[in-house]
């Protein structure tokens, strides 16, 4: 509880110092959304490739020989239950899975800039398609 | 168990004996009016064999092709002939070629050889010719003209100039969603072979031609598409019964467009999925087909598999031979004058994994 109060008065300060030094917080102009989208749009790239990196596992096989423009990924039903892992997994540990399975390589770290990436790229593919967790 | 029993069922009803039931097979059938004149032929499709480094290839993708021969010489009855539908390769390299051409000598059958994008953009077909012969042809058999097409030549400014070097031109063809890739075609010199060559063949003779691309317009995107399959098509309009067989997808397609009547084929290396399961694709799925079950990646032969096709008066029932699934036959149906599904045709009677999206 004590925590929670100290974070809590650190947070405070920090807004109100941040509210001093820049503008209002809730205010962003067009310069903004169209940083953050080529933000993300250069991820996606960066997704793309790994996608198609025959280095991404130990044999050369790349994920888009399965899964052209990531087609049957289905990152709108993740988090989901797969029985042959028996528990709900988020799509991350999927694409581990296809990394070690028919990629003959390593797992990834959840914050490795290539699994990031391979996320943002598979998402953008399936833009548009409502969420469905559980799906199957 | 109950997998054993359904195929066991499937075997009884479609009349082919019980080795053949237990295996993967896609099975070509043609029948006449007079049984006796019925024959059989397999299908093996798409094996993309992966070259890695040194003796090293993709295990996974060779044990697809290993099985696959494995089954069709266990085949009874024995079929009179086989039918690779290309991509033997990945990257047609000759390592490629030679390691596949030497798990194909398994066979003990003699052996057509169709050529796919990934067996041609590297050297142009040359060495793939050296091992299996010329790129298109036809033979006949027992009162069947059989064509094998090349269907996978794209524009020449493509082919010979684009690229600066061949094997760049090879990796750019074999992505499938390769933006960079190019809409495969017969092309008119090969179109003006078949002319001359359909010149001498009566018009009631049954036709089957086989290809690697299918000879109609599904998806420009993933080249599930042959830009003058339109043109390929009025060829064949003037026979009564023709049938083309195709590989290049990894899928069940089949289609009836006039008198014509399409296959896809299983590859035995992985499935793809359908075009529809992309959001962003305008594709052309033939309404009639009823989509392969969704592969499960956990069982690695899942949704592979290859085929023996029974030809019966002159028409093709396509029988699917599948590693992990339950066999699955699309035979003609005289009556509405198309291929239908034996077991899944009508919709409530498709189950929830041929459901694809």
């Amino acid at each position: 509880m004590e925590r929670i109060n100290k974070f809590g008065l650190i947070f405070l300060f920090m807004t109100v110092a941040g509210a001093a030094a820049t503008a209002i917080a809730d205010e962003f102009s067009q310069q903004d959304l169209t940083r953050w989208e080529s933000e993300y749009l250069s991820v996606v790239k960066q997704g793309r490739q790994a996608f198609t990196d025959p280095e991404l596992g130990s044999n050369g096989v790349t994920c888009a020989q399965c899964h052209p423009n990531a087609a049957n990924t289905h990152p709108e039903t993740y988090p989901k239950f797969q029985k042959q892992l028996g528990r709900v997994v988020p799509i991350w540990e999927m694409i581990n899975w296809c990394i070690r399975n028919p990629l003959e390589g390593k797992s990834l770290e959840a914050s490795d800039p290539r699994l990031v990436a391979l996320q943002a790229y598979i998402y953008y593919e399936r833009r548009g398609v409502k969420l469905d967790p559980g799906k199957h | 168990m109950s997998r054993l029993i359904t195929r066991r069922d499937f075997l009884k009803k479609t009349g082919v004996l019980a080795t053949a039931a237990t295996l993967p097979i896609s099975i070509v059938e043609l029948a006449f009016a007079d049984p006796t004149q019925n024959f059989t032929f397999a299908h093996i499709s798409d094996s993309h064999v992966q070259h890695i480094k040194g003796n090293q290839f993709v295990r996974n993708w060779d044990r697809g092709l290993i099985r696959a021969v494995a089954e069709v010489n266990l085949l009874n009855p024995k079929p009179d002939f086989v039918v690779y539908g290309g991509d033997l390769a990945q990257l047609a390299k000759k390592s490629e070629l030679d390691h596949g051409a030497e798990m194909m000598s398994a066979l003990n059958y003699k052996t057509y050889y169709v050529m796919g994008e990934h067996d041609y953009y590297l050297d142009l077909g040359e060495y793939w010719s050296k091992l299996f012969g010329p790129h298109y042809y036809s033979f006949d058999h027992k009162g069947v003209h059989f064509i094998v097409l090349n269907s996978i030549l794209t524009d020449d400014e493509w082919t010979y100039r684009r690229w600066p070097t061949a094997e760049q031109r090879m990796l750019e063809m074999a992505g499938l969603d390769n933006p960079n890739g190019s809409p495969f075609m017969v092309g008119e010199k090969q179109r003006e072979w078949l002319r001359q060559d359909l010149e001498k063949v009566n018009k009631d003779t049954p036709l089957v031609v086989f290809s690697h691309s299918p000879l109609q317009k599904i998806y420009k995107g993933w080249n599930f598409w042959t830009d003058d399959a339109e043109q390929v098509q009025a060829l064949l309009t003037p026979f009564k019964k023709v049938t083309v067989i195709y590989g290049h997808v990894h899928q069940i397609q089949y289609n009836q467009i006039g008198n014509i009547s399409f296959h896809g084929v299983m590859a035995t290396a992985w499935p793809w999925p359908y075009p529809s399961s992309y959001a962003h694709a305008e594709h052309y799925l033939p309404k009639l087909t009823v989509p392969m079950n969704r592969a499960d990646p956990f069982f690695e032969r899942d949704a592979t598999g290859w085929q023996f096709i029974n030809l019966a008066n002159g028409n093709v029932d396509m029988h699917y031979t599948l590693y992990d699934n339950t066999s699955r036959t699309i035979a003609f149906n005289k009556k509405n004058g198309q291929p239908e599904d034996s077991s899944y045709q009508a919709e409530d009677e498709r189950i929830p994994p041929q459901v694809h999206y």
